[in-house]
């Protein structure tokens, strides 16, 4: 859904856990909730940082992985129907004539709401750079974080740099299309799927890309076109010659432009009240690990009450006028047709 | 048990320590601005120190995650750790630490 203006009740920056449980708790008030999320899988940190690792203290699960909890929170919220949009960020905020908020993200989506929830966490993940002189005269035209399309490196010489399951995926998957994939990494062994290493090295066996295991020492060429990488490995220092350089090593985080929304922040976080977690900005609510208030404790159970708190507070601007009745899912039959079970 | 820890500005810090606790999670509970984005799972770097050279013996090895996180750190020297990866013990009561500039918040 790229491209397009659209309308809704919400607008939620974040699809990690409190994200995700605010479309729950604004859609059992009947209220409708889009998400921006600079990765392209919803979870946030659960699914980006620690997938497979367990947690102890979700409510009625002894334990849990960051996987599942995003797995069973998108089971959950899947009758309110919200409509994600993934690989995008949340660029530019600004008002609307008739006092709605518009977002517009760097894929070019507008959306407009008279309700925005800051759920972004840590802040936006974005790529780590490997420390190389100059790096930054070459990104975009010669040196990647991520393989957009795999048709602008047909017939190059590339070197991948990392260990992960992107360094790997993308080895595999450019093999074909490129004139030479060379994979550089420090030790020979990986953080990645087996099957994805075991490949690798029946092609590096077979002579069909090259496998380093070395240091990158720099970039070589008239930036910000790259004519080798150089390296230090069992052979000694050498320049490998290559077109395209990309490197996988992993993501941190950043806070990105919601810093230039026009909200109050100290120290990288939101200030709210405890009521509605509201912003200094009326309409404008943070929840989760990004916002602060006296007594904050960043856990996941406390951004789900700020998300349920903060839905009361969204109903009564996005549906001026009506009266917000308090109902219980046992017994409702509004809210159970709501969440399609009646 | 004691943790010492010098923050960015150059300040000493004597920490009241706990065995068993990972030194991050001291330094975090004792509100030193460390970011320790990831909370321990070995995936984010945002925890890394400069252990003090009398120290670096004593230290458990590490295991091949923590190799990985550290290779791909601009701010790395021969003496970083990731203070996840390190718990306290008797053997380590007086461990002393530098916040690195990347893991600072």
């Amino acid at each position: 859904m790229r491209g397009t203006n659209q309308r809704t009740d919400a607008i939620i920056i974040g699809a990690g856990p409190c994200g995700l449980f605010a479309v729950f708790e604004l859609g059992l008030l009947g209220l409708s909730a889009h998400l921006i999320d600079i990765l392209d899988k919803p979870g946030g940190q659960c699914a980006e940082l620690y997938p497979e690792k367990p947690i102890y203290d979700i409510p009625a699960w002894p334990v849990i992985s960051g996987q599942e909890l995003t797995d069973r929170l998108m089971e959950q919220i899947k009758p309110f129907e919200p409509v994600f949009h993934l690989g995008e960020m949340a660029e530019s905020l600004g008002k609307t004539p008739d006092g709605m908020w518009q977002m517009t993200t760097d894929a070019g989506t507008v959306i407009q709401a008279p309700v925005v929830v800051i759920a972004a966490g840590g802040g936006s993940f974005v790529p780590k750079k490997p420390m190389l002189a100059e790096i930054d005269a070459y990104e975009g035209e010669s040196v990647f974080y991520a393989v957009r399309r795999i048709e602008s490196f047909r017939g190059k010489r590339i070197i991948i740099a990392g260990g992960g399951d992107s360094a790997l995926d993308w080895t595999l998957n450019l093999q074909p299309v490129a004139e030479r994939v060379t994979l550089v990494h420090h030790r020979d062994g990986f953080r990645a799927a087996p099957h994805s290493v075991a490949r690798m090295k029946e092609l590096a066996g077979a002579g069909a890309i090259d496998f380093v295991i070395g240091k990158l020492n720099g970039l070589v060429g008239d930036a910000p076109n790259l004519s080798g990488v150089a390296v230090t490995d069992s052979a000694g220092d050498r320049v490998l010659a290559a077109d395209r350089f990309l490197a996988f090593f992993g993501l941190t985080m950043k806070l990105g432009p919601i810093a230039e929304f026009g909200l109050n922040f100290s120290e990288n976080l939101i200030p709210v009240d405890t009521e509605k977690f509201e912003t200094s900005v009326p309409g404008i609510f943070a929840i989760g690990d990004i916002n602060n208030y006296p007594g904050k404790l960043k856990l996941i159970l406390s951004g789900f009450h700020e998300a349920a708190l903060m839905a009361q507070a969204a109903f009564q601007r996005c549906r001026p006028g009506e009266r917000l009745r308090f109902q219980y899912t046992t017994s409702s039959t509004q809210l159970q047709q709501r969440l399609k079970v009646a | 048990m004691k943790l010492k820890v010098v923050d960015g500005a150059g300040s000493h810090h004597e920490l009241d320590a706990l065995p068993g606790w990972r030194v991050m999670e001291i330094i975090r509970d004792w509100d030193l601005p460390i970011k320790a984005e990831c909370g321990g799972a070995c995936a984010c770097a945002t925890c890394h120190v400069y252990v003090d050279d009398e120290w670096l013996d004593r230290l458990p090895q590490k295991d091949d995650e923590e190799v990985d996180q550290l290779a791909y750190l601009p701010d790395r020297r021969p003496n970083s750790r990731l203070s996840c990866q390190m718990l306290m013990s008797d053997e380590l009561d007086g461990l002393k630490v530098t916040l690195a500039p990347g893991s600072m918040r």
